[in-house]
Formats: C-alpha cells, sequence, structure tokens
C-alpha cells in the first residue's frame, strides 16, 4: 500500500496540512501535493475506471502524460470532469470524485464489460455499424450511449472568469526544467525580450529529482539561482503553472496559465490564454517514460519507473513498501536508487538486457539490490492492487521462473522526447533507432514567414537523455534563438551539469519477447481507452497498416492523454505486425492542445453578455424600457412589436399594422446602412454597382436600386439619393452596411482604382425615423420646422433642413404603400426627436411598431425583402423587377452573367403572390409548392416554396409571395401545398400587390 | 495564423485583422465578354500548391487592399504589394524565382 | 443641442484602471490626397496641426488629427463645432477630390487611465501594446474582441478607444470586464 513517508518531499510544506476530500471521504494533505501525490499518501491507489472494459485503474504517472486518474472536481457551478490528479494542485477543501463507475468505484457493474471483452474487439464501433438498422437503434444505442463517455457533463454554468491576453516576444521557452532556464538565460543575457513558461508550479524539471550536478552544485541550487538571476533581467517574464499548449504558423503560439486553480480564494480569472507572437520559440520540453508491454500492467500500482521517484523525492510519498523495477534502461535504476534510500524495499530489478554493467547498476548491486538481466516481467499478479510478479526469461513465451512478492511495480521503456510543439506547425522528426525514439530533425522545422525555422528544440526534448548534453544543448538553443532574433551575443559561458553514465537502452517492445496471445491479451498499450497489443494485432490482420487508420479502428492514442504513454509502444507492435521497421509506420500527427485546456479558457471573456456583440440604435433602450419584443437583424436588434400589458404578440402586431395604416406609425429605421458616394465618378461608379442607372438621378431625388453579384443574383436593395452634382447617399439593407461599404471599397480599390471615387459609411451617424400612416405629415407639422407639405417634398424627395429644432433630412419615401417619411437626424439627437414625434403625435394616435409589421405592410405591397424573397440564386427578373434593370447602360456587375441561358430560361422559378382558399390559413414559411403524381417514395415534383407569408389585418386574408417554376405563366392556377400531419393547403396564384396597386395611399 | 505586412500602413498584422480575398491579378470580362472569358473569370482559379498570388484586405486595420506572394505549402511570404497593379512587381519576382527555382514565373 | 447624448451617457468605471465614456466628441472624416499641399493647409487650419506621418496622431489645443489610411485622416474637433469645420474644409478644397463628413454621432470614445491601460486593451487586441511596440504619438487600428476600434497612447497613463457607436455598450463593457480589479498580468 502507498503511504506518506517520515522523510523526503522536496516540494511539500509539512508544517501546512490540508483538508480534501475524494468521492466524500476525508483524507489529508501538504500544501505543494499534487491530488495524486495526497491520494497515493493516504493510501488510496484505486482511483478510478476505463472506458471500455471499466477496468480498476491506478495512478500511473506523475504528470499530464497520466492516463488514468481522472476525477471530476469540484461541485455546482466549478465542478469539471476529466482532470488529472497529477497536474492537480492541491489546496483546501478540495473535492474529487472518481469516474466512469457505477454504482461505486469499488464494485462498478459495467466491469461485466471486461468478461465480454471478446465482444468488443479493435473496431468495434465500426463493426456495430455495420447490423442492421433496427438493431443499432434499438440495441446498441442505448447501451453505447448509457456507458459511453468519460467523467459527467457539469450541470450548472461555469462560475469561474477566463480572459485572453496578446504578448509579443522574442523568444518564448517552454518548459522550466534546467534545460528551459539555460537557454532563457542566455537569450535573456543577449538582450532578447524572452517569456519562459513551465506547466508546473515547481522550477527545475527532472534534472532536481534525479540528483544532477550543475557547476558543482545539486541541481536545486542551480535552478533557485538561475531563476533569481532571471527574475532580476528586465527583458525576462518569467511564468509557472502555464503550460505550452500549442504552437502555429508564423511564430504563433498558445499559452495556457492556470491561474487560481490551486488557489481557488485568489479570484479573478481562472484561466489566461496567452496568445503569443514571437522571432523564435525554445521547447525544452523534456521527455515522458514509456511504460512496458507486459500482461497485467494496467493493475494499480504497476507504475512508470520516474514517477515512482517523483512521488518519493517530490513529495515523501511511497507507492509500496516492496517495489519491483522493471526497465529497459538504466535510469530506472536511479527509482530502485531512491526507494532504498528512503528506506524501502527493492525485491528486485529485472532489466531486459543480457548486461547490465553501467554506473547506475553497478552502483545498484553495491547496494544490495538483486539486479536480474535478461529477464522479464511475465504477468502481474493481482486484481484492484498489485499482489506479486512472475520472473520469465525476456527471449521466451514467459514461462513463470518465479513470483516475486510485491505491492508496487517501476517499469521503464525508455525515454519518449516530448517533440508536440515542434511537431505541431510541421517540424519533422527522425526515427533514433539505438534509444527507440523520434526525435526533432534539425534540417526540417517548423518554417515561418521568413521560410526560415522558427522552433528550436533544447535538451531533452532534443533526445538528450542525459543532462550535462541536454544542459549543453539548452545552451546553445538559447544562444541561437537570441541570435536569429536579431541580438548580439555576449560571452559563451556555458553551465556544466554532470550525472551518472548510462549505458545504451534495449528497445522492448514486447515483454516477454514471445507473449503468448493469452499474455497480449491481457498486455495494455492504451491504458485509458482499453486498447491491447492483441487489438493492434487484430487491426494489422485486417488489413489496416497505415498508423492513422490503425489508430482511429482501435482507438489508440485516442484517449484524453493523446497517446502520450500509448503511442510509440503502439507504433512498434503494428510495425511488429506487419513486419515492417517504425519509421516506416510513421507516427500519428501531433496536433495542439499539448495536454487538454478549458473550454472556458478557449471561449475567453466572450460569454454571457459579452458573448456576441449587439449593435444598438439610438433608440433602443426606449425600445427596451416600452414593450419591445426583440428579435435579431444582422448583430442589431429590432423590436419584432411593442406589446402592451395583457397584449398577444400577434394582437401587438396588428394593433400596429392597423394603427399605422389608419393613423400614423412611428419606426425606428436608423439600423439601414447609410454610405456616402462623393466624386466626379461616383456616377459611373454607381451605374456600375446597381443594375438601374443612377447618373441621371437629379440632385433631391431618391430613388429605389438593385445590387447584384458577377453571378447576377440579387445581394442587396436600397434608396439612393443625389445630394450634389457629385455626391450620392446609397442606402442599404440594415445587415448590408459594411458589406455593401466593403464591396463598393473592393471595386474602387482594385478594379477601377483610376475613377475618382471616395466613399465614407455613415451608417451610424444618423438616427432614421419612419413617419409613416395617413396622419404622418400631420405629426411632422406639429413638431415644427421645415415645409413638407406635397408640393415642397413630393413623393421621391427629400429635403435638409430642421424639424422641432433638430437638424434633419426629410426623405419622402414607403416601404409600406402610406404617406411616409424617414427622418434622419443626428444620431445623438435621435432619441429627442424620437420622443418629440410621439409627443407631437399624441391626438393623431401616434404608435411605434415594430418589424413585423413593417414586415406585413410591405408583403400587402408586394415588395421583397433581401433574405426573404432572396437566397443567392434568385436574379431580379426572378423577382419581377425587370423594370429596375436599365436596358440602356453597356455594362454593371451582373450584366453578363444575366445574359446566361440559364438566367433567361422562362421556367426559372419566379414570385408571385398566393391567396390561400381558406383566407384564415396561413401557409407556413418555405412550405413547398408541389405538382404531378407522387412517386413510389410517396415524394411529389417540387415546383417551388413560399419566401413571406403572414396573415394581412388590413385585408382580412392571409397572403403570401412564393417563388414558382414558370410562376408568371400560372396567374390563376391553384397550387398544392402539403404542410405536416398530411395536410394539403391550396392557394390560388395572383399578382403579389395585394394591396392600393394604384398607389393612391402614398401619394397625398 | 499568419502575420502579413500591410503594404498600405506599414503595420505587420495578424491574419485576425485581414480578410483574405482570393487570387490576385485577375482581369475583369464584362457585359461583352464571351462564355469561355466570363466562365474563367467567374470560376476557373488557380489553386497551386506552392507560389501564390492572393489579395488580402486590412480590413480591422487601414481598410486598404493589398497584394501577397505567398507559398501555399510552407506558408513563407514572399513579399506585400500594392493592389493596383497588374502583375507583381519584377524584384519580387525575381526574388520568388531565387527562392523557388523551380517556379514556373508568373502567368495571367 | 442641450438634447444631444453620448452613447452611455458619461458612464465610468474604476477597476484596475479608470474607464469612461468621454463624451460627445467632434469627429471628421477627410479622405483625399494626403500629399496635397492643399489638403494640408485645409487641416493646418481646420486643427491647427500639421500633417501627422503614417499612422501619426497629433493633438494640440485645437483638435486633433490621425492618420487613419494612405487617403484618409480622422480629425478631432468640440462636438458642436463639426460641421462648421466640414463647412470650412468644403470651402478650402473646393475644387479638388475630396470627402469631408461629420461623424461624430456614429462613434463613441473611451477614455482610459491609469498604468495598466495597455494590458488592459493587450486582453483582446492582436497588437504588440508594449511602449515599443506602440509608441506614444501612433494611433492603432485593429479589434478588441469581436471589435473593430483605434486606440492611441496620449501618455503613459491614459489612452483613447474609439468604436462604433452602436457597439458602444458592448466595448464599455468589454473594457469593464478587461479592467477589473486584480486581473492585469504585469507583463507589459
Amino acid at each position: 500500500m502507498s503511504t506518506r513517508l517520515a522523510n523526503q518531499g522536496r516540494v511539500i510544506d509539512r508544517s501546512k496540512a490540508l483538508d480534501f476530500t475524494f468521492n466524500g471521504k476525508r483524507f489529508k494533505g501538504f500544501q505543494g501535493d499534487t491530488l495524486a501525490s495526497a491520494l497515493l499518501a493516504n493510501g488510496q491507489t484505486l482511483v478510478g475506471r476505463s472506458f471500455k472494459y471499466h477496468r480498476p485503474r491506478g495512478i500511473i504517472a506523475a504528470g499530464p502524460e497520466e492516463p488514468n486518474a481522472l476525477v471530476g472536481l469540484g461541485k455546482d457551478g466549478k465542478f469539471e470532469p476529466n482532470q488529472r490528479v497529477t497536474t492537480t494542485e492541491l489546496f483546501k477543501g478540495l473535492t474529487s470524485t472518481s469516474q466512469n463507475h457505477w454504482p461505486s468505484l469499488e464494485f462498478d457493474v459495467g466491469a461485466v464489460n471486461k468478461m465480454m471483452s471478446r465482444f468488443f474487439p479493435a473496431g468495434f464501433y465500426y463493426k456495430t455499424f455495420m447490423f442492421p438498422r433496427f438493431a443499432w437503434k434499438h440495441v446498441f444505442e442505448p447501451i453505447v450511449r448509457g456507458a459511453a463517455g468519460l467523467g459527467r457533463v457539469p450541470t450548472h454554468r461555469d462560475a469561474d472568469a477566463y480572459e485572453y491576453f496578446y504578448a509579443h516576444v522574442d523568444v518564448l521557452v517552454v518548459g522550466g526544467g534546467i534545460a528551459g532556464l539555460a537557454a532563457a538565460k542566455q537569450a535573456g543575457l543577449a538582450g532578447a525580450k524572452v517569456l519562459l513558461i513551465e506547466q508546473t508550479a515547481n522550477w527545475g524539471g527532472r534534472g532536481v529529482v534525479d540528483g544532477v550536478e550543475i557547476d558543482g552544485k545539486a541541481a536545486d541550487d542551480w535552478v533557485s539561482e538561475t531563476v533569481r538571476e532571471l527574475e532580476a533581467m528586465e527583458n525576462v517574464t518569467l511564468r509557472n503553472r502555464m503550460m505550452g499548449a500549442g504552437v502555429y504558423d508564423h511564430g504563433y503560439a498558445l499559452g495556457y496559465e492556470q491561474l487560481s486553480d490551486h488557489a481557488p480564494e485568489l479570484g479573478g480569472p481562472r484561466h489566461r490564454l496567452w496568445r503569443i507572437r514571437c522571432k523564435r520559440i525554445v521547447t525544452a520540453t523534456g521527455a515522458i517514460e514509456r511504460p512496458l508491454s507486459f500482461a497485467g500492467n494496467d493493475i494499480p500500482g504497476v507504475m512508470l519507473a520516474g514517477a515512482v521517484r517523483d512521488y518519493a523525492v517530490n513529495f515523501g510519498v511511497s507507492v509500496g513498501d516492496r517495489t519491483v523495477v522493471v526497465t529497459n534502461n538504466d535510469d530506472a535504476y536511479r527509482t530502485a536508487i531512491a526507494l532504498v534510500n528512503a528506506g524501502l524495499t527493492v525485491p528486485a530489478i529485472i532489466d531486459a538486457r543480457p548486461v547490465a554493467d553501467g554506473e547506475l547498476p553497478e552502483m545498484a548491486r553495491r547496494m544490495g539490490i538483486r539486479v536480474e538481466t535478461g529477464k522479464a516481467i511475465g504477468k502481474v499478479i493481482g486484481n484492484k492492487k498489485v499482489q506479486s510478479v512472475s520472473l520469465c526469461v525476456q527471449a521466451g513465451e514467459g514461462a513463470s521462473l518465479e513470483e516475486i512478492k510485491c505491492d508496487a511495480v517501476a517499469m521503464s521503456g525508455g525515454w519518449s522526447p516530448v517533440v508536440h510543439l515542434w511537431s505541431h506547425c510541421g517540424g519533422k522528426l527522425n526515427w533514433d533507432a539505438a534509444n527507440g525514439m523520434f526525435r526533432p530533425d534539425a534540417d526540417r522545422p517548423p518554417t515561418g514567414a521568413d521560410g526560415v525555422g522558427f522552433v528550436v528544440v533544447a535538451g531533452t526534448a532534443n533526445g538528450h537523455l542525459q543532462a550535462g548534453a541536454a544542459l549543453a544543448d539548452a545552451h546553445a538553443a538559447g544562444r541561437r534563438a537570441a541570435k536569429e532574433a536579431g541580438h548580439k551575443l555576449g560571452p559563451n559561458v556555458a553551465s556544466v551539469a554532470t550525472s551518472e553514465g548510462e549505458n545504451p537502452m534495449l528497445p522492448v517492445w514486447s515483454m516477454p519477447q514471445g507473449a503468448s496471445k493469452k499474455l497480449r491479451m491481457k498486455t495494455w498499450l492504451d491504458f485509458q481507452n482499453d486498447v491491447k497489443v492483441s487489438d493492434v494485432r487484430l487491426a494489422a490482420q485486417e488489413g489496416y497498416e497505415s498508423v492513422e487508420h490503425t489508430k482511429r479502428y482501435t482507438t489508440l492514442g485516442m484517449a484524453s492523454d493523446q497517446g502520450k504513454l500509448s503511442n510509440i509502444n503502439g507504433l512498434a507492435v503494428l510495425a511488429d505486425a506487419l513486419n515492417s521497421e517504425i519509421p516506416q509506420v510513421g507516427t500519428t500527427t501531433f496536433r495542439p492542445p499539448y495536454h487538454p485546456i478549458s473550454f472556458g479558457a478557449i471561449a475567453g471573456e466572450a460569454r454571457g453578455e459579452l458573448f456576441k456583440p449587439i449593435r444598438k440604435s439610438p433608440i433602443h433602450d426606449w425600445i427596451a424600457d416600452n414593450g419591445g419584443f426583440w428579435e435579431p437583424v444582422a448583430d442589431w436588434r429590432r423590436p419584432y412589436c411593442f406589446q402592451r400589458d395583457g397584449e398577444t404578440v400577434k394582437g401587438a402586431v396588428t394593433r400596429e399594422i392597423l394603427n399605422t395604416r389608419q393613423n400614423v406609425g412611428l419606426l425606428d429605421a436608423s439600423t439601414l446602412g447609410k454610405i456616402i458616394v462623393r466624386g466626379p465618378d461616383a456616377g459611373k461608379f454607381l451605374d456600375m454597382l446597381y443594375t438601374n442607372m443612377m447618373s441621371n438621378l437629379k440632385i433631391g431625388k431618391c430613388r429605389y436600386g438593385l445590387m447584384c453579384t458577377e453571378n447576377g443574383f440579387l445581394s442587396d436593395d436600397g434608396v439612393v439619393a443625389r445630394l450634389s452634382d457629385d455626391t450620392f447617399l446609397c442606402h442599404t439593407t440594415s445587415g448590408g452596411s459594411d458589406r455593401i461599404h466593403a464591396w463598393m471599397e473592393e471595386w474602387l480599390q482594385t478594379e477601377w482604382w483610376d475613377w475618382k471615387v471616395y466613399t465614407a459609411n455613415v451608417t451610424e451617424q444618423y438616427a432614421q425615423i419612419g413617419v409613416v400612416g395617413p396622419k404622418a405629415r400631420q405629426v411632422l407639422e406639429a413638431m415644427g420646422g421645415m415645409d413638407l407639405s406635397a408640393e415642397a417634398l413630393p413623393f421621391m424627395g427629400f429635403v435638409d433642413g430642421e424639424i422641432a429644432g433638430i437638424k434633419a433630412r426629410a426623405y419622402r419615401i414607403s416601404f409600406s404603400g402610406e404617406l411616409s417619411y424617414e427622418i434622419a437626424v443626428p444620431a445623438s439627437q435621435g432619441l429627442a426627436f424620437w420622443n418629440a414625434a410621439l409627443e407631437a403625435g399624441v391626438d393623431l394616435g401616434i404608435q411605434p411598431y415594430g418589424t413585423e409589421a413593417l414586415h406585413v405592410m410591405r408583403a400587402e405591397k408586394g415588395f421583397i425583402m433581401i433574405g426573404d424573397e432572396t437566397d443567392g440564386t434568385v436574379i431580379p427578373q426572378d423577382l419581377n423587377l425587370g423594370w429596375a434593370i436599365s436596358k440602356k447602360k453597356t455594362d454593371f456587375l451582373g450584366k453578363r452573367a444575366q445574359l446566361r441561358s440559364f438566367m433567361q430560361n422562362e421556367d426559372r422559378k419566379q414570385l408571385v403572390g398566393l391567396l390561400t382558399e381558406d383566407p384564415q390559413t396561413v401557409l407556413p414559411d418555405a412550405a413547398h409548392a408541389v405538382e404531378g403524381p407522387k412517386r413510389a417514395n410517396g415524394m411529389q415534383n417540387i415546383i417551388g416554396h413560399v419566401t413571406s407569408t403572414y396573415y394581412s389585418p388590413t385585408l382580412g386574408h392571409s397572403i403570401a409571395m412564393a417563388l414558382i417554376k414558370g410562376g408568371s405563366r400560372r396567374m390563376g392556377e391553384v397550387l398544392s401545398f402539403p404542410v405536416a400531419e398530411g395536410k394539403v393547403i391550396r392557394a390560388t396564384v395572383v399578382d403579389p400587390v395585394f394591396l392600393d396597386k394604384e398607389g393612391a395611399r402614398q401619394n397625398v | 495564423m499568419l502575420i502579413l505586412t500591410c503594404p498600405n500602413c506599414g503595420v505587420v498584422a495578424d491574419e485576425t485583422d485581414l480578410h483574405g480575398g482570393g487570387e490576385a491579378h485577375i482581369t475583369r470580362f464584362g457585359a461583352d465578354a464571351s462564355e469561355g472569358d466570363f466562365e474563367s473569370y467567374l470560376f476557373h482559379k488557380k489553386n497551386p500548391r506552392g507560389v501564390h498570388f492572393e489579395r488580402w484586405r486590412h480590413v480591422y486595420g487601414c481598410g486598404k487592399w493589398f497584394h501577397a506572394a505567398r507559398d501555399t505549402v510552407t506558408l513563407e511570404v514572399f513579399g506585400t504589394y500594392s493592389a493596383q497593379t497588374l502583375t507583381p512587381p519584377k524584384a519580387l519576382q525575381n526574388k520568388i524565382k531565387k527562392k523557388r527555382p523551380d517556379w514556373e514565373g508568373f502567368k495571367k | 443641442m442641450s438634447d444631444a447624448v453620448s452613447v452611455l451617457g458619461g458612464a465610468a468605471f474604476s477597476g484596475a484602471i479608470e474607464v469612461a465614456d468621454a463624451g460627445l466628441c467632434g469627429m471628421v472624416t477627410l479622405r483625399g490626397d494626403l500629399s496635397d499641399p492643399k489638403l494640408a493647409a485645409a487641416v493646418k487650419s481646420a486643427v491647427g496641426l500639421t500633417m501627422p506621418a503614417a499612422r501619426g496622431i497629433k493633438e494640440g489645443t485645437k483638435g486633433a488629427v490621425a492618420w487613419m489610411s494612405p487617403d484618409e485622416l480622422l480629425l478631432m474637433v468640440p462636438h458642436e463645432t463639426a460641421d462648421a469645420c466640414v463647412a470650412r474644409l468644403d470651402k478650402a478644397l473646393a475644387g479638388s477630390h475630396f470627402l469631408a463628413v461629420n461623424v461624430s454621432d456614429a462613434r463613441a470614445v473611451f477614455t482610459l487611465t491609469g498604468a495598466g491601460c495597455r494590458e488592459v486593451l493587450a486582453k483582446g487586441a492582436p497588437v504588440d501594446l508594449s511602449a515599443a511596440g506602440l509608441p506614444i504619438g501612433e494611433i492603432r487600428r485593429t479589434r478588441l474582441g469581436q471589435i473593430a476600434v483605434a486606440f492611441w497612447a496620449g501618455s503613459e497613463t491614459e489612452m483613447r478607444v474609439i468604436c462604433f457607436r452602436s457597439v458602444g455598450a458592448h466595448v464599455y463593457s468589454w473594457l469593464c470586464n478587461a479592467a477589473q480589479k486584480g486581473t492585469l498580468p504585469g507583463f507589459l
């Protein structure tokens, strides 16, 4: 059983005890513990269940590579599933719960999956999809859904805050071990602006655990000294608890800073996502130890040798009284030596190599530790905990020579450099067969905007597994990065690290060499996803030769640790099964983030009120205070209607329409786009942009115009006013102002740059308020100001002047068919004007109206709406707008496209009006019109669809517009619209202008 | 996440401040164009693997369009230049030729 | 003009720095040939300042002038004089190809005060906000979160942010959120 040692523990503070809970049980840990070390200190070796078979799982590692020990942390708004206990720092009051089991961690019903394991082989999901449809839906899906997923989805809104930060530096150094510190120091001394980040709370990495000496001092002392030196440098910033999450194009990197996970009482943002631009990135990310593939390597108590050492040295935690060490390299001997030095027992070191005569093995032997060379673990015996291991010869098939009692196994299959950040953006790797690892190929780095490599790898991450070589490499990397970032180097004075010499490792991919199928079925590669050696072999046998396919088929490396432990071992098994070599099989793609980061950090501040910017008109707050029922219109919010107390939405819309048609309505039209176009060539330019002629528009007059794309399709519409000889004001749709302004600038800057035209988007300079209805003129006259009589301001004209003492431009335009003015006033006085109009119109029955009344009234008049009647495939001719297309102009945007034969086809869908047989029945939006006999599948030929549909209170019946094949030839035809539940609505094709065809109402 | 230097205002801009506008140096064919010319104007884009000339707009910045010469595989940026040109500057073409001897050269 | 209101009516927030609605500011967009001496003279007569260099901003007693793009300046004057400023430019530049337009009400302006202004903006703008990256006297057009903005430092403890009026409330909330006490990274 694991427990706390009486001594050791370089990072814990035994004077500061912290209470925490795991599955409701109260435990005690120390300041400086991770949740992993604290759980082990309390003897909690069983911490979770695996994904597929619900096998008992214990802690295996001490860092972000941990595949097993995932827990739910916190509760309610602070709950977060799938947190690694190895990267979770302990704090007072921490609450954690294990995952993936029911009803309890100790007794799990899902573990029957284990018995069913022959039914869950590689490719289970794919094979299951091959079953008949009904079986998937009724049998498998409910079971798979119930069992799927790690952890529990949070039920509360995340209570924490998150943010981004953009940082620009010369050199980013990722990793605060001795290599990262050395590299940062060199870059800093050269004067580069340096950011050094370390994912854990502590500086020094493995060097300080492994007894390295630097410049004749203990690594610990050298690290403290170097950190102090770096902190004193103006141009260097150090951040711990900040992980290099990803490297992207052109020197862009993401840093994930955990500000208060270790101390929730700090408040403030929980995580900060750093978006870093740098000239060079030094990755000093170290290496991760690999498991060995022997039967039972997933049983709680089997751990990585380096992790066992970390727990003892850093946290003063013993993972067991009797730990068997199994290895293929010299480094694992350090674990045995550390354990014995801590007063614990190592019954044997089992070394797969035929000979082990290096400095460390000899030291172990001198300490009296039994060393067995050329041997292997046949299998681990135990269920929820290790009881013993069977010793066998590595060269054989696993026949037991001896059973060795133990309660923990420390395994080491060698080390894999952490090459993720190097690879994220395209850095290539070479296979180092002697050390059984992929290393960055310095000749094929990820390249930046200048075509030169921008990532420099340093230390162990570069494949230098021994401290001396690693530190020398990091020193050079730091200098190189600073130089390449444009800084002059100072004197070349390097620190020198010394550690015990190490003999070569022996790549061992299967233990023992000839392990039987029975053993292979108990030999885990991916501990979280339950992928075993037998699964990868089966995939190879079934024809999966590509590593990318095998990964997806078996789910190897697809767990939340992304194969940090399993990838190389899996590759080796695949290569062996395919009778190939590891470099030929290749590696899978490394993708960011290196280690999972929170969704909160990705979202940053963009949540709640700040999730999506809302554009607000100058009248917005008044609308909000006066019953406005909002609808989104592009990024704006506009009132659908103004609801009164006790009124339904529909009732409000009807009231607003009738009041506007009978009395007078007030509309906030400020959202309409307004673009000034000025210059000697402004007329010529607008003639190219609009389908109609604009250059002959008289000063003081307005004209409705259409814009098309070069494909000929209608893209926007609006009223153009000519302000002076060389100045026009173009109105766009509410959603179109930025797009149309950009469209204008694009043509002016990239095609007709010799034309003398300037544009300015003045949309928000004005509040634009529609005063609409038979009594509109009376309201404006009552407000006092300029002459707005029919003679002074005829239909489709505008005048400048003052109304109610406010500088105003009055347009006489109508989208409702009523007598109608749109008054543009400075936005800062928009609300003042709005209030003045309401006051002046009190006795005339003035009421504000919303967008739905606007829509119904325009539909009554047969006016189209961009986005309702258009969908990016509609040309103006389809909408009976041929009258707005100039025949005189030799060219305009979209003209050539509209000449294509398909655009001229008489059978194109054309706009028609519809009257339902039952006047009270309103067609559903987008209902399809069908004709002809039903086909075998019950479907009929679709000939068109409804684009706008309303109940018209003015007319007392429903009205609709539709795009129907050859519609203009179908006047009087009755069309069928099948709707839900087998019902069919029948409607007659009519002219889409339903009200006041002569336009008498607006000509007053 | 690319960075491009806007030649109009001199800002070294992050990709999120920019808006890509597809292939550069395309000739517009208008109302009197043949079917073939019009089709190629609207639809036939080069989409090369390697050296490419593109339009970009510094949309959150100065609002101006510019051209960029870029390698679509390595994302190396050879240079940015004015949008008011019909062909890439000769010096830029020479620079690219030097870096990519296999490049076929600029073609309309 | 007593009924004219800025978008946030003078709202202010105090956190790690002070954030305040700067109230109504007169602004005139002037597009034209910036190398034309006639235009330079018109600018001088309008705001009393000489032409700024690319990305530059000059502030004086009569107003300010900012370089917005190779053919665009932003002139800043007292709000009630913006129309007069346009009229003056129209007159001075008559016969040239140019565009002068009052955009005062299309904008919201915020003042940031305190030592952490640069860090508050660096939470949302993909810009090197160090004193070397954005020196005093330079205006930067970019985005802040999801919104197009322009900002500049008048001193190391005062910055201004301009955005469109319709998103003024959003930008104000954004700034207040970013300026919460105790949330500055201490990097710049």
